[in-house]
């Protein structure tokens, strides 16, 4: 047992609201510069849709993540055949007009205008050329509840959906949408970090951050085919690839990412998961049918008292492990086993993951055009459902369509429950059906529902700082660099001749 | 006069140059040591003209590299006409394939806006060097011909002088006197060579230099710690720092 500690994230989708505020905090801090414009290290999109970039979920397009090959795993589109064969041209890399070209207004025109009988307008300007632009795309175009041919009847998961299911979600009255926000999944087999021919991507030992070291990237761009998830990202003008830090210098000092701390939803969960490193290779290149099972087993349970042990004697700080034994994160995904990784058949084990939304899902239309949302019978047939299960298994589970139906019946059953608490017109029978069949107890749904609706600020980010004081009094001899400033590189981030 | 200018002193200069220069950009500016790649503004033009281009110049690149590390063998390969065909052929086939690139490469960042953006007088000042450097190269193998060989009977002595601060200058006189027009292309091709050496460090040439060779050999995943863990709880040394034997994993 090789225990490391990772910091995982748990969104829950049937909290968000598509406002964006996580992206725009993110934006803000991280990509507002010259070459990052198109980058939303943060983004929401909308399901059914196509994502940002364009299909990013299609691996036929894209060749990202790993694909099983015999008992171990090698590299979809990348890796070092692969790869160095394709140094020169990387046929599977998404170009700019995947993603969108970013603009800007020329304000200065509504001001400066001659006075005319038109209304002066303020025209869109490339951000790359700075020529006058069509706009195309944007990094949000999806659609909420439409339905056109270019976004939601364009999602890849349909794949796996007939053309009936197909049509039926696109019924006026049935038509539903949830929204999907993603940030890099900081995942125990990074596709990213095996496919950087100059090794320029690594994981954080300590917090399991994904990062790259923005010395020795020298945009070979393989980073950027192998993430499935699409989220590292080439900037242009320097030359180099980025991604999402996990805002570690904030976490370092134990605040929230920035996305998180700002999200208003609430959606969001960040906390501590010990795992044993030991297991990584097996667990990602075990049968597609067992991969969600076997990924949430490879993390352990921070209260059991060898785990405890084989952590200190690796090294894990007392304050990292107390961490895990209050992670939000644990209880989501092992104690309630509510959240599930996001397309785990990439194989790269993200440490991201989501409760699937119910509420699209429940308040199936009866024939006089009510919905009913307490039917006893709301989960009982899966055909009852507004969306197909498999479209969310497709999303969550890599299609085993069971999982999805197991956790919608715990998030049915805390809402039967509550609704038993507050409102008191379920009647005991059926609040026994429903809280058997989901193998819940009051007292677990009244947790669940407290973590979910309640929790505070403290509750839904549980982060150890990071030691860093310790720490460098091991790397270097204080007293030489004390009133020298912070961390990272002075060089101007420009590109070489 | 002109002579020992080009192949007595601008081989040094340039050697020095590329010695101290890239090693001064890769220590201090090691943000600045990249390929540049513009595929992400436009993907497909860039396709035919990097493919053509580089394969052709690194099969060029390494067909010199054996002239000059060993000629005897070269010689002997050429021994009968048939195989001395096939290497002039082949040779030839390349350098029409890395100037096919070029010209595919030039004329995509001159009439592409978006790659004009992250253009600079550098880049267009390589485009310059390595067409001349091709285009002399071409025209040397059609009017001088049997290249291998003089390369590798007259040329390798010359740059061997050169590597033992003693360039016999008189060498380059040898090359292919039958014909004026490939003795102008031979020495423009030698001069331009050791200035495209000289301005390797402040070009994109520099990613050549870190060519991801240790991929090959390296694991797939890369841990890094930033401290070892262990040492820091359990130290019984009150500075133990200095060691940082820990930070590759």
């Amino acid at each position: 047992m090789n225990i490391r500690s990772q910091i995982s994230m748990v969104f829950h989708l049937d909290k968000c609201i598509g406002c964006h505020t996580c992206s725009v905090a993110c934006k803000n801090i991280w990509t507002d510069r010259k070459g990052a414009e198109y980058m939303w290290w943060n983004n929401v999109e909308t399901k059914p849709g196509t994502g940002y970039p364009t299909k990013w979920e299609d691996q036929e397009i894209y060749q990202g993540g790993w694909v099983k090959n015999g008992d171990t795993v090698s590299l979809k589109g990348a890796g070092k055949l692969k790869g160095l064969k394709n140094i020169f041209h990387n046929p599977n890399m998404p170009v700019l007009d995947d993603y969108y070209e970013p603009w800007a207004y020329r304000y200065q025109d509504l001001f400066d205008a001659p006075e005319g009988d038109d209304q002066p307008i303020g025209r869109a300007v490339s951000l790359i050329t700075g020529e006058p632009m069509e706009i195309k795309a944007g990094p949000n175009w999806d659609d909420d509840l439409s339905g056109t041919p270019d976004y939601a009847r364009q999602d890849v998961n349909f794949k796996h959906l007939s053309q009936a299911e197909q049509e039926a979600m696109f019924q006026l009255e049935k038509m539903t949408f949830h929204y999907l926000p993603r940030i890099c999944n900081h995942c125990l087999n990074p596709a990213c970090v095996g496919s950087c021919p100059s090794g320029a991507l690594y994981k954080r030992g300590e917090d399991g951050v994904v990062l790259i070291n923005q010395e020795r990237c020298r945009a070979w761009r393989m980073c950027v085919t192998a993430c499935p998830y699409k989220k590292s990202y080439y900037n242009w003008n320097t030359g180099k690839s980025e991604k999402c830090v996990l805002c570690y210098p904030r976490l370092e000092s134990a605040q929230a990412p920035a996305c998180m701390h700002s999200c208003v939803g609430r959606i969001r969960y960040l906390g501590v998961m010990l795992y044993d490193a030991d297991q990584i290779h097996q667990v990602a290149s075990c049968d597609e049918s067992q991969i969600v099972d076997r990924h949430l087993d490879i993390y352990l349970d921070p209260n059991d008292p060898a785990v405890i042990k084989a952590a200190k004697a690796n090294g894990i700080a007392d304050s990292t492990i107390k961490a895990a034994q209050n992670s939000p994160v644990y209880k989501f995904v092992k104690e309630w086993k509510i959240a599930l990784p996001l397309h785990p058949e990439f194989r790269t084990l993200p440490n991201l993951f989501y409760v699937p939304p119910l509420l699209p899902a429940m308040a199936s239309v009866s024939a006089d055009g009510v919905y009913d949302t307490v039917s006893e019978h709301l989960l009982a047939g899966v055909e009852k459902l507004r969306v197909p299960i498999r479209y969310l298994s497709s999303l969550f589970t890599a299609g085993n369509d069971q999982k999805v139906i197991d956790v919608f019946k715990k998030l049915h059953a805390v809402r039967v429950s509550r609704r038993d608490t507050t409102v008191k017109d379920v009647t005991e029978k059926q609040l026994n059906t429903v809280m058997n069949e989901a193998g819940m107890d009051v007292h677990t749904a009244n947790a669940i529902f407290r973590l979910t609706s309640l929790a505070t600020f403290e509750e839904r980010f549980v982060i150890p700082a990071a030691h860093r004081e310790e720490a460098i009094e091991m790397l270097e001899n204080t007293g030489d660099y004390k009133g020298s400033t912070g961390f990272g590189f002075k060089e101007k981030p420009a590109r070489g001749l | 006069m002109l002579d020992y200018l080009l192949f007595g002193a601008l081989p040094y200069v340039a050697l020095a140059v590329f010695l101290i220069g890239s090693i001064y950009r890769y220590m201090k500016k090691g943000f600045q040591v990249s390929s540049l790649s513009s595929q992400f503004l436009e993907g497909r033009q860039l396709f035919f003209g990097s493919q053509f281009f580089h394969w052709g110049i690194i099969m060029l690149f390494f067909g010199h590299l054996i002239g000059f590390l060993v000629p005897s063998a070269v010689m002997a390969w050429n021994g009968s006409p048939v195989r001395l065909l096939i290497l002039e052929f082949s040779a030839f086939g390349f350098a029409i394939s890395a100037f096919i690139g070029l010209l595919l490469l030039i004329k995509r960042r001159a009439t592409t806006k978006r790659i004009q953006m992250v253009s600079n007088h550098m880049d267009y000042l390589v485009y310059f060097v390595l067409f001349v450097q091709i285009a002399s190269g071409i025209l040397m193998a059609y009017y001088g011909r049997w290249g291998s060989n003089w390369f590798a009977s007259v040329m390798t002595p010359y740059l061997r002088s050169v590597f033992a601060f003693n360039p016999n200058i008189d060498l380059i006189a040898q090359l292919s006197t039958s014909n004026a027009m490939a003795l102008l292309m031979v020495k423009t091709h030698i001069a331009s060579a050791f200035l495209i050496i000289g301005i390797i460090p402040f070009t994109r040439f520099v990613h050549f230099l870190v060519a991801p060779i240790d991929y090959i050999w390296r694991k797939y995943q890369l841990v890094i710690w930033n401290w070892d863990n262990k040492e820091i709880r359990n130290s019984r040394n009150y500075f133990p720092g200095k060691s940082r034997d820990f930070k590759n994993n």
